[in-house]
């Protein structure tokens, strides 16, 4: 079903919805993945966007994301100069990653507590974004719903944990996936759901045995 | 309900005995779970960042290539000082949809409709007329409503993305949705909705995406124009009670169907038309040369295009 506002829409700084508008929404979402303001950041540009990224401005756009701004910030062609004053380093190159969707960038960043997250993820038209590999664990998810992201140990129960979690907050699930690196390995689990998951649950699963890590990323409008 | 067909929105119009607009904002509320005040009120904002970004608009800036800016400017100089060959109101379309498309072109703040590189048509016919006509914001809103539910049917049954269907399915799209929001305003039936919308796409059928050095500048500024023009011409031929002989539904499936018959270098991929000129290739080489590491890797992002078109079936310049 078309959202009227994806044709009316987006509101956004130009000059492109996939390499400007989705451009910012990735590194607006690696920022909330990262869970607070990163301090460095290595850009990788694949395909179009390392072809024509710089006329379209998705450099400073991921810049922009990354610090925060959302699609429609007037400050996006100054996001290099905010950077330089908000203490972020980064540095962009070009990369050849084969198969992936030709608006790709793949980037590491680092926040001031030493936290570290890897994350590529592609722009597919329209301003719209898709997440498609996270720590080194292929995944896919959108943005476009409220989204928890836990990484566990690949031992049994753990989904049932998460989901009997999610059952007692009475959360609808859209959508869910499970990814690992390999068997016996690092698993990530992707649930997408209608509404955000109350925070006292998010606790709750974070508690849970073999759990590493949840991430809560709450959907914009 | 689906946006799937016009016929469909006009059948439910008429069995509910509500105007067309009526239809696509029930359907927003339904299916984005939302109040009828909510979903007026970002339209709201929509129309507002429209109003806004033609009144900041200065044309002083240039485009990061360099290839844009100023055209607004001089076009709404020569609409208000100047003998327009098209009279004042048509030389004041034309100034809006350069100094919007400009405005993208230049990284300030638009509103896509139904993509950035189209953003010009819908603001171009919509401000002069709510200007000259005084109209009222609620019957803008409804306008927008009007084209909005347009452009899903476009997108649900073609697409709305140079990669896609060319510039067509941008340009094309934009000027169908506002050839229905222009009949709107001046009261036209939904039947005659469907006309303008149906003679506004035929007259852009075919028509190439193919951007200088793949930037949303040249010529994609321009065409912005002809989208906004060609929808005051679509929604007078409707207004004066012209039909078109092919139902709007049919023509959208076409224009889908030459979009697909479009080859690559056609689609966004800056390897023809305009983009394939000794001129064109010459700003490409340009904008190479002030990067480090010049990637020659276009053709496989083409293929990659053509052999997954359902997922950039959405995606838009």
């Amino acid at each position: 079903m078309i959202d009227v506002f994806d044709i009316m829409g987006p509101i956004m700084v130009g000059p492109s919805s996939s390499h400007t508008a989705g451009a910012v929404r990735i590194g607006r979402m690696a920022r909330t993945l990262l869970g607070e303001p990163p301090v460095t950041a290595a850009l990788h540009l694949h395909g179009s966007f390392a072809e024509t990224g710089v006329g379209h401005g998705t450099d400073k756009a991921l810049i922009a994301g990354l610090l925060g701004m959302a699609p429609d910030d007037l400050d996006i062609p100054a996001s290099f100069e905010i950077a330089a004053k908000e203490g972020l380093k980064f540095s962009f190159d070009e990369v050849d990653l084969r198969d992936a969707h030709p608006n790709s960038v793949k980037m590491e960043v680092t926040g001031a507590s030493g936290h570290r997250l890897k994350m590529q993820a592609s722009s597919t038209g329209g301003g719209r974004i898709m997440v498609d590999k996270l720590d080194g664990v292929w995944v896919s998810f959108s943005g476009d719903f409220h989204t928890l992201i836990v990484q566990n140990m690949d031992n049994q129960g753990n989904l049932t944990d998460v989901t009997n979690a999610l059952a007692l907050a009475r959360v609808n699930v859209a959508n869910m996936s499970l990814h690992r690196s390999s068997k016996g390995g690092n698993v990530m689990m992707i649930i997408e759901t209608d509404d955000p998951v109350p925070d006292p649950i998010v606790e709750l699963i974070e508690k849970q045995p073999g759990i590493l890590q949840i991430i809560h990323y709450k959907k914009e409008d | 309900m689906n946006l799937d067909s016009m016929q469909e929105i006009l059948a439910a119009a008429r069995r509910e005995g509500k105007p067309f607009w009526e239809i696509i904002l029930e359907t927003d509320m339904a299916n984005r779970g939302v109040s009828r005040g909510n979903s007026m009120e970002r339209m709201a904002r929509t129309w507002h960042t429209m109003k806004e970004a033609s009144e900041v608009y200065t044309g002083d800036r240039r485009s990061l290539s360099g290839l844009v800016g100023g055209q607004g400017k001089r076009m709404r100089e020569y609409a208000a000082s100047g003998n327009p060959i098209g009279g004042e109101f048509t030389a004041q379309v034309i100034a809006e949809a350069l100094s919007m498309g400009e405005s993208n072109a230049c990284m300030r703040r638009i509103v896509a409709a139904p993509t950035a590189g189209a953003c010009g048509v819908m603001p171009a016919v919509l401000i002069p007329m709510y200007w000259r006509e005084n109209l009222s914001e609620e019957k803008m809103l409804e306008a927008m409503f009007t084209a909005s539910g347009i452009g899903a049917v476009i997108a649900y049954r073609a697409c709305i993305s140079g990669a896609a269907g060319g510039c067509q399915a941008e340009i094309g799209s934009a000027s169908a949705m506002a050839a229905g929001a222009l009949v709107h305003l001046r009261g036209g039936s939904g039947e005659q909705i469907c006309h303008a919308v149906a003679m506004a796409l035929k007259n852009l059928l075919g028509l190439a995406c193919d951007p200088v050095a793949g930037l949303v500048e040249v010529p994609c500024v321009k065409r912005n124009v002809i989208g906004a023009v060609n929808a005051i011409a679509a929604a007078d031929m409707a207004m004066a009670g012209i039909e078109s002989f092919i139902p709007a539904d049919e023509v959208i499936d076409a224009m889908g169907e030459v979009g697909r018959r479009l080859p690559v270098e056609l689609r966004e991929t800056a390897l023809g038309g305009l983009a394939a000129t000794p001129t064109g290739r010459a700003v490409k080489e340009q904008m190479a040369s002030g990067k480090k590491k010049q990637r020659l890797l276009t053709i496989k992002d083409a293929r990659w295009k053509l052999e997954k078109p359902e997922k950039t079936d959405t995606s838009a310049t």
